[in-house]
């Protein structure tokens, strides 16, 4: 641990750049402004922060300060009641909000502030709960040198330090000030799982209430004394470039100040979202079109099934597929073609830029802080440190908001710098579905042989898909063999006892943006694994349960959850007539998670999702309640992808553009969702991403039961499912 | 450039603004309250539902003129504590995940529960799904609307017991 105290700025940063997989208390930070507090009623309180994590001030409020950002995912809560738990706080005085940029704040995995890969909670699991048990310690060492008694006779609860043998007791408020002065300790002692009182149980989310009254500032509702709106005319094909443009019929618009020439198009800038919508409609751009501007989506399906006839980067090789193919009893195969797919997030993508001649303040829902805040840097020509990222709430993520160029952030700067006046850079909803980063389209085949006996003994996938990492910094984390991780995600891990198994890759042509989409790989490779041996199964003759069970010997955590959700949904049971009945399992992010889905599906074609039963092992549990809505909402944003989500090109343009072509799931397809969490003390994993990937195949299992047709395209088209 | 008076969450307000500028950006440009979101710019997702004269609209396609000598309510009007039962249900049920969407969500749920006090689920179906939530909330924001009407109907039970006592 680290004992460094009252640090230089400049120390600060040089000592916190190391702490990456250790711990970061004992580094005390330099004052932080508390938006809305002025600095001069700052700087008479008293508040106690003894490390980059926890502020307790004189009022007895606890700040929990939260690094990864709070998208939806509930890490407000969940990384509060980490610190809370060990600081024996009094949970109705504990408020979060996020951290700013610094490297105390780094994520302990990338060493970079972000929030992603469902993470946040494992990761902090020890550096959280350290942080609330030194500053504990802290307080009652300060007590018990008022009380002149030994701290050992002493203890915290519930945001008190009490001395019971002679009735003494203190509020952490009004200990603050004195703990301010102590050094953190050394060693921290951390509580028995048994004794936890705040973990494990179901708390309610400290950000609901500004959730349902209009106040939480997302990016989007960030006021700044004389704000401009841009919005950009970006190329309508990737790549494109501008060729020239004419301005003059935009500048006429009444509220239009400015239009600016930026790398990634032309802004129009006014005095509000309106008028630079109307400017925009009224610039004239001719654009060089670049080499995607014949893209075409049933051309590049036909493309990418030719690369598919050929063998790729080898991701996984266990025995003789050939061979073993050879003497199959039986052999299948099957191709898939699952389409690109954008994030949408609720609210549209957006930034606040404010440069000035030697500092730049940026506000933004982001889960990139790092990057973002150096990017606004380069692009301001500015130094890191002159440069104030203000990390908003975020209107949903799912990875849309984690982008290695930065390219909403640079553009915001970009328009600031150039207007000279902070520039709040609006994205469309069309800007946003037609933006790109998209999921990459995944092209599969998949063959198998099954033995006399009906059990499987060759299986091969080969993928085909773009990257987003190969020649990008990413590579370097991502790529290895010349594979890249987050293509064959799931499928390269295939936890199926098959002797002979051959994953491998071909990496599709790239120019259209593509990105981590909530579960990424997983996304694709789940669904063809699960209906392909869905496939076997009924080819074997067998339940697909227990044709799953039998090849798990070596998966415990796997055959659980199977076990597990065959329970609660109770697999066994006869269903209503016109019901079909399809089962999941995929491991994702470090958790398990089996889901069975009931659905019908009507003569013309109609799919009704009724019910998914979802069971999950995700090791030790923080906030049940977190997980159970983590699944509910991962299950509806599979769905959605299932049932409606396609993005697809023609003449080299993305054809959708609003919620009336790219379609969400809504009030009136809502499945009833019932999760169980299952009691584990296996390694904790993630909860944000998992329960996406067994949807759609225990939706498409489900189709077959009840109509015998196999799906191996998406999203799921009534024309499909016709009697 | 137009004059447009109404009453917003209760209070005279004027604005001078295009005419045909959403009510949506008045609401948040012109007159600071950003509790209505902007999501889809088409009516499509129901972030940026407003009551105006008591009616459910989508603000990010009713003009502002519309809006002249008419009631006003936004989310910040829908009670001034978190009293209102659609708020204290959405707080009981823990609702949001990313809250962007729950601004239109309440507003649109609380014209139906007006108009409909013990709404079935088809009734909350019918009425709810122009709201989108990305997040897939549904299922809590279905019992939590179940949970005001009990609430509610509580209260009017409550109030209607006072009455017969004063009597």
């Amino acid at each position: 641990m680290n004992e460094i105290l009252n640090l230089s700025r400049r120390d600060f940063f040089k000592t916190g750049a190391l702490v990456g997989g250790g711990l970061v208390l004992g580094v005390h930070l330099p004052k932080l402004a508390e938006p809305g507090r002025p600095a001069e009623a700052q700087q008479k309180s008293s508040t106690f922060a003894p490390n980059a994590f926890v502020r307790i001030g004189a009022d007895d409020s606890v700040t929990v300060l939260i690094n990864h950002s709070e998208m939806g995912q509930g890490t407000f809560t969940g990384l509060a009641l980490l610190v809370a738990e060990e600081l024996d706080a009094d949970w109705s005085k504990v408020r979060a909000e996020h951290a700013p940029v610094d490297p105390a704040y780094n994520h302990l995995g990338t060493g970079i502030q972000m929030v992603g890969g469902s993470t946040s909670t494992w990761t902090e699991w020890e550096r959280l709960r350290k942080a609330g048990a030194a500053a504990r310690a802290m307080l009652i060492a300060v007590a018990a040198a008022d009380w002149k008694v030994d701290p050992a006779s002493c203890r915290a609860e519930n945001g008190y330090v009490i001395h019971a043998a002679s009735r003494r007791r203190l509020s952490y408020g009004k200990l603050a000030e004195k703990a301010s002065g102590l050094t953190p300790p050394q060693n921290v002692a951390l509580k028995d799982p048994g004794d936890f009182k705040l973990i494990g149980k179901p708390r309610k989310r400290l950000d609901t209430p500004e959730k349902t009254n209009g106040a939480g500032v997302f990016g989007l509702d960030v006021k700044v004394p004389g704000l401009l709106v841009a919005v950009v005319a970006r190329p309508p094909v990737f790549g494109g470039k501008v060729k020239s443009y004419d301005a003059g019929k935009a500048t006429a618009v009444p509220g239009v100040r400015q239009v600016v020439e930026i790398d990634r198009g032309i802004a129009v800038v006014a005095d509000g979202y309106w008028s630079a919508l109307k400017g925009r409609e009224a610039l004239e751009v001719a654009w060089d079109e670049g080499p995607l501007a014949t893209l075409d989506s049933r051309t590049q399906g036909e493309q990418y099934a030719e690369l598919a006839k050929h063998p790729g980067a080898v991701a996984r090789k266990e025995g003789d597929v050939a061979t073993a193919m050879g003497r199959a009893a039986r052999k299948f195969e099957a191709v898939y073609d699952l389409p690109y797919l954008a994030h949408a997030p609720m609210e549209p993508l957006n930034c606040v830029a404010d440069v000035r001649a030697d500092s730049c303040e940026v506000w933004t829902g982001t889960q990139f802080q790092t990057g973002d805040r150096d990017a606004a840097a380069q692009v301001a020509g500015l130094k890191p440190e002159q440069v104030k990222l203000h990390t908003t709430l975020l209107g949903g993520g799912f990875g849309r908001r984690a982008v290695p160029d930065s390219h909403f952030v640079r553009e915001a700067v970009q328009i600031s710098k150039a207007v000279k006046a902070p520039v709040k850079v609006i994205w469309s909803r069309e800007d946003d579905i037609r933006g790109g980063f998209y999921r990459p389209r995944a092209y599969a085949t998949v063959s198998a042989g099954l033995d006399a006996a009906g059990a499987p003994v060759a299986w091969q996938q080969r993928i085909v898909c773009q990257s987003f990492a190969v020649g990008t910094p990413l590579e370097a984390f991502i790529v290895k063999d010349g594979v890249d991780g987050a293509a064959v995600e799931g499928a390269a891990d295939l936890p199926y006892d098959i002797p002979n198994l051959l994953v491998d890759w071909r990496q599709a042509p790239g120019g259209v943006p593509t990105l981590w989409w909530r579960s990424v790989g997983h996304s694709h490779n789940a669904f063809v694994i699960e209906t392909f041996l869905d496939e076997l199964a009924h080819a074997a003759g067998k339940d697909p349960y227990e044709f799953r069970r039998a090849l798990l010997t070596k998966h415990p955590r796997h055959k659980r959850m199977l076990e597990f959700v065959a329970e609660k949904a109770g697999w066994s049971n006869p269903l209503a007539a016109g019901r079909g009945r399809g089962l999941a399992l995929h491991e994702s992010f470090g958790s398990f998670v089996a889901q069975v889905a009931e659905v019908s599906v009507s003569r013309e074609g109609k799919l009704r999702v009724h019910r998914v039963v979802c069971a999950i092992d995700c090791g030790p549990v923080v906030n049940p309640g977190q997980v159970h809505a983590q699944m509910e909402g991962a299950i509806v944003f599979g769905l959605t992808a299932a049932l409606h989500g396609e993005i697809t090109f023609e003449n080299g343009r993305v054809k959708q553009r609003n919620f009336h072509d790219y379609p969400m799931l809504r009030m009136n397809e809502m499945p009833v969702v019932e999760t169980h969490i299952a009691h584990s003390a296996e390694k904790m994993g993630g909860v944000g991403e998992p329960g996406v990937p067994p949807v759609a195949p225990a939706v498409a299992n489900a189709i077959f039961a009840v109509t015998g047709k196999r799906i191996r395209r998406l999203p799921i088209r009534d024309q499909d499912l016709k009697a | 450039m137009k004059q447009i008076n109404f009453t917003l969450n209760g209070k005279a307000v004027s604005v001078e603004v295009a005419a045909d500028k959403p009510l949506l950006w008045t609401l948040r440009e012109d007159l600071g309250l950003t509790g209505t979101k902007f999501g889809c710019g088409m009516a499509l997702c129901g972030a940026c539902t407003v009551h105006l004269n008591g009616e459910a609209v989508r603000s990010c396609v009713t003009p502002t003129s519309r809006a002249e000598s008419k009631k006003v309510t936004t989310i910040e009007g829908l009670s001034p504590d978190l009293s209102h039962p659609l708020q204290r249900a959405w707080i009981a049920e823990d609702v949001p995940q990313c809250g962007y969407c729950q601004s239109g969500q309440i507003m649109a749920a609380a014209v139906l529960l007006r108009e409909n006090p013990r709404p079935t689920d088809a009734d909350i179906d019918d009425a709810m799904s122009g709201n989108i939530c990305r997040c897939g909330t549904y299922q809590r924001i279905r019992r939590a609307i179940h949970l005001a009407a009990r609430m509610k109907m509580q209260k009017t039970q409550k109030t209607a017991k006072a009455k017969g006592v004063a009597k």
